[in-house]
């Protein structure tokens, strides 16, 4: 596991070399770290492998691997219902804040009109306003309207963000303006230049948008739980809660849960994570 | 639109298609930013106007009457020795998160910088938690947090240390919490220092090596100034972030109330807790007031505090 001093000190890239601290010792602390982020989520798909019987006494391995416990939750609930409804919330949102956010960040990089200064401002300066704010006047709006209850109702406050805005607003400044004029040359339609010569240019900035907007939306709890009521409209996170705290003793059955709402995720975040942390990179970097 | 016809009054031509050409483009602007703009107005801007203004009512959303009380809500905040334990146990959350999610993350980008094998395979399982939902994690943590039988306590008493309650006890209860939520948000803060790290021009270091600077010299003196924009954008995010905390306590808290004896609730899970299951929608909105002017002035504090320009 562990390579030889030459290959550390033969390293060239980095210049804040630790080499002071021997790589072995190196080696054990970033795979020491390693093992400290790991052991929650083995020790979480080991419980759920246990019987009930087990759980107090065996110390790690499971001694008889079951999978009755993963049985008992697909019984007693509605992980199902709440995967699908979570799927598609979290596609909604994703979708008309990657074709939302960036029609408004183009409209506000490549054309010139009044109040385009003043309505860039406006909508970034509703990123200082935390949506904690917003959740008791968009309660009233959701029952006011029958909004309570429905995949609307769970989305409308993603619908777009000002971040994403901000976001492809940088990027769109970068895309040449003689390419569009080119493209208007060849008879395309203003919103054709958005589509077609715009947005494939900004691909690298708007899948990571899109990965963003995804997991926030996936993992989003706050909001959910206050707009839906009947457990048939709860999104993963809002139903595995009521179904832990239901359970709370019952902690194979817990972990169980909280399994089957990770696992299909984790397995997602391996295929794709190159895109996912270049895309949180690229962010990063240029905000 | 037609072109060619280059004789006739070519000036006069050209002149007209451009303005046309503008006022087309103008027109098509408009309607691009019309969903966006009217999304904001009423999603965002609207809301937070109403916010303010049911601040200063009594407003029970079960009783039809909803009178105008003036500051009477704020003036309640006062006296609320939970409010001022929410508050306070805010703001804790935040001094003991942030400068542990910036050195963590600092130090163990640096170190992943010197790893050559494994890499980027460290780099993703650091990631891991980042990804997962807060929801998941809690129960997780709370599991291991048990008494007796919980991971951390059999490994405490296997290494021959006392049990510790954890989050059965106020005093560690919040400290616990604290960890998960570092656990959970020092994967982002790696990746980001790692894309901060590699931007800087290697130039520098070169520059330094031959001027006989010393690591921890050149650390104070380049790493550190030249991070500057990545720290600052993660002290900003991560303070706003640990302002906000409400998924781990509510959901590694007896019955999500932020006990034992109020140790652990923050400012959101007041708010929540005033709003949605005591009604108390006027008293809620003066809290999330309260919030958001936190949130501002601790911004701006730490844009002018930590920002220093440097140009390269």
């Amino acid at each position: 596991m562990v390579p030889g001093k030459k290959e550390i000190i033969a390293a060239p890239k980095p210049f804040i070399n630790l080499r002071i601290l021997s790589p072995i010792l190196l080696y054990a602390t970033v795979l020491l770290i390693g093992l400290l982020v790991a052991v929650p989520f083995v020790w979480m798909i080991l419980t759920s492998l246990k019987p009930r019987s087990e759980i107090y006494s065996s110390f790690f391995l499971p001694k008889h691997v079951t999978f009755e416990n993963y049985k008992t939750v697909f019984e007693t609930s509605h992980f199902g219902r709440w995967y699908v409804n979570s799927l598609i919330t979290a596609c909604l949102a994703t979708t008309s804040v990657i074709f939302f956010d960036s029609l408004a960040g183009y409209a506000l990089a490549k054309y010139k009109f009044r109040g385009q200064s003043l309505v860039l401002l406006v909508i970034l300066s509703t990123m200082m306003i935390p949506n904690e704010m917003l959740l008791i006047p968009w309660y009233m709006m959701a029952r006011n309207n029958g909004w309570i209850n429905t995949y609307w109702g769970i989305v409308f406050p993603e619908f777009m963000t000002a971040f994403g805005v901000f976001l492809m607003h940088q990027f769109m400044q970068g895309i040449p303006d003689d390419l569009l004029d080119a493209g208007r040359i060849d008879g395309l339609s203003e919103f054709g230049l958005f589509w077609k010569v715009a947005l494939p240019l900004v691909r690298p900035a708007l899948s990571a948008l899109a990965i963003f907007t995804f997991l926030s939306s996936w993992n989003a709890f706050l909001w959910p739980v206050i707009v839906t009521e009947s457990s048939k409209m709860w999104t993963l996170p809002v139903g595995l809660a009521y179904f832990s705290g239901e359970f709370e003793t019952r902690w194979e059955l817990v972990m169980t849960g909280a399994t089957i709402a990770t696992v299909p995720v984790l397995i997602a975040f391996v295929i794709l994570q190159r895109h996912i942390i270049r895309g949180i990179m690229l962010t990063g970097l240029k905000s | 639109m037609p072109s060619g016809n280059r004789g006739v009054d070519f000036l006069h031509r050209r002149f007209s298609l451009r303005f046309g050409l503008n006022a087309r483009k103008v027109f098509w602007a408009y309607v691009f930013l019309l969903v966006p703009c009217l999304f904001f107005f009423f999603f965002r801007i609207l809301p937070t106007l109403s916010a303010l203004r049911i601040s200063l009512h009594d407003w029970d959303i079960l009783s039809p009457s909803k009178p105008f009380v003036g500051l009477a809500n704020y003036r309640r905040l006062l006296n609320d020795p939970i409010f001022w334990k929410a508050l306070k146990n805010t703001f804790l959350y935040m001094f003991v998160v942030v400068p542990a999610e910036l050195v963590g993350g600092l130090s163990i980008a640096i170190m992943l910088q010197s790893v050559r094998r494994f890499a980027g395979f460290l780099r993703s399982l650091y990631f891991l938690p980042f990804v997962t939902s807060a929801v998941a994690i809690s129960w997780v943590w709370r599991w291991m947090y048990v008494p007796h039988y919980g991971t951390l306590n059999m490994i405490l008493s296997f290494l021959g240390f006392t049990e510790q309650p954890f989050l059965q006890s106020p005093s560690q209860a919040l400290y616990s919490i604290a960890a998960v939520v570092i656990w959970q948000s020092l994967g982002f803060h790696i990746i980001m220092f790692l894309a901060g790290l590699q931007a800087i021009p290697t130039v520098f270091y070169e520059a330094a090596m031959i001027d006989g600077a010393n690591r921890w010299q050149v650390f104070r003196s380049i790493t550190l100034p030249l991070l500057n924009p990545t720290i600052v954008f993660l002290a900003v995010m991560g303070s706003i972030a640990s302002l906000k905390i409400f998924t781990q306590v509510m959901n590694m808290t007896f019955e999500g109330t932020g006990g034992p004896l109020h140790s652990t609730i923050t400012l959101v899970l007041y708010i929540y807790q005033m709003a949605f299951t005591r009604f108390q929608m006027g008293y809620a909105s003066a809290v999330t007031v309260i919030l958001f002017m936190i949130i501002i002035v601790i911004t701006v504090i730490q844009m002018r505090l930590i920002t220093r320009r440097f140009e390269y």
